[in-house]
């Protein structure tokens, strides 16, 4: 066997996280497993999608949202063990793969329209 | 039993352990190996096991001492055919045994053997990790080596000072590394870490000669506070 498949069939096997598909611009709840001391509980992260990059295994996507007027962004690997599981609240219309303006943006300015074909949340 | 395999480097990925962990892990594609010899202290001199990575390879590539090995069993031929050592009396291995990753399981500890990338003939900087000048500001001192010894005593450069030279391309050993993951299936290892070569190099796995001690703080061992533990002690006297 050539040397790079090898390596993609061994991520197949070791991906057992099965997220819902969703896409840049879309607003996402991700429930987050925090460990505090040998406790565990659950926070969730909302906040819109603004990226996924990476492939296969190692796929990640990168959530940001305004907390307390401050920009936070998380970027989680699409595999992690730290997700118990992500909540697709909207879906929005965009027309970018990566939506890095939205940094530069603050309020009204940073809505993103919500796709008229929507499968899930709509208001 | 052989702990110890043949494999060819795959690459690196990263691949997630039982509590959650991400960790780098490099992807071996170790065996199936074939047993070719078995040496003895009373014929050899030493115990130990004979052993070649099973992939084709073309009879007339291999002299003909080589191909002698295989045929006295009635054995393919292979390209990399390496040693591994034996503790004495272990009657259980002979010529034409299989060789599978399962010699190994999640969490040992194996050394890896290969050899490393080759850099050429390198300056000092990267072979001996030397600072170098300022690139600008004038600077007229970039990579060269400064001042390798005194003036008319000695009136010689000392022995062994570093310099440069031929880098790479050596047998390096990477001890410790932790077995993430075994698939039998595939013939892969994945250990925690970097191995040495590129990939496609040839590697030997061993299990670890030295494997880390528990101690405090090591995965598995119980927390132990240094107070606690002498007063313990001394109530015990």
């Amino acid at each position: 066997m050539s040397l790079q498949p090898a390596i993609a069939k061994f991520m197949e096997k070791q991906a057992t996280v099965r997220l819902p598909q969703f896409q840049p611009g879309d607003t996402v709840r991700v429930h987050v497993r925090i460990k505090e001391g040998d406790k565990e509980r659950i926070q969730a992260f909302e906040g819109v999608c603004i990226a996924r990059s990476g492939r296969g295994g190692r796929e990640s996507f990168t959530v940001r949202k305004i907390s307390f007027g401050q920009g936070v962004e998380r970027i989680f690997p699409v595999q992690s063990r730290v997700i118990e599981r992500v909540e697709v609240v909207r879906q929005g219309r965009v027309r970018r793969a990566k939506l890095y303006y939205l940094r530069q943006l603050r309020g009204r300015a940073a809505r993103i329209r919500e796709q008229e074909t929507a499968t899930v949340g709509a208001p | 039993m052989i702990k110890g395999i043949l494999g060819k480097k795959i690459g690196m990925t990263d691949a997630y352990q039982a509590g959650g962990e991400l960790v780098p892990v490099t992807l071996i594609q170790a065996g199936p190996c074939v047993v070719t010899q078995r040496k003895t202290a009373a014929k050899e001199g030493y115990d130990a096991v004979q052993m070649g990575l099973i992939e084709f390879v073309k009879p007339a590539r291999l002299s003909k001492p080589e191909r002698g090995v295989f045929e006295k069993h009635d054995l393919a031929p292979c390209r990399f055919v390496r040693e591994f050592r034996l503790p004495a009396g272990d009657g259980e291995t002979k010529p034409g045994d299989r060789v599978l990753v399962d010699v190994f399981q999640e969490r040992d500890y194996v050394d890896v053997i290969g050899v490393s990338k080759g850099r050429g003939f390198a300056g000092f900087v990267k072979r001996h990790h030397f600072g170098g000048g300022a690139a600008t500001h004038g600077s007229m001192f970039h990579r060269a080596p400064g001042s390798i010894g005194a003036s008319a005593f000695p009136s010689r450069v000392l022995k062994g000072m570093r310099a440069a030279g031929h880098m790479g391309h050596a047998r390096v050993t990477t001890r410790n590394l932790q077995v993430v993951a075994v698939d039998a299936d595939e013939n892969i290892l994945a250990v925690r870490g970097a191995v040495p070569g590129p990939n496609g190099g040839y590697l030997m796995i061993r299990a670890a000669v030295k494997p880390p001690r528990q101690r405090r703080g090591f995965a598995g061992a119980g927390t132990v506070d240094p107070l606690k533990a002498s007063k313990k002690r001394a109530g015990k006297k």
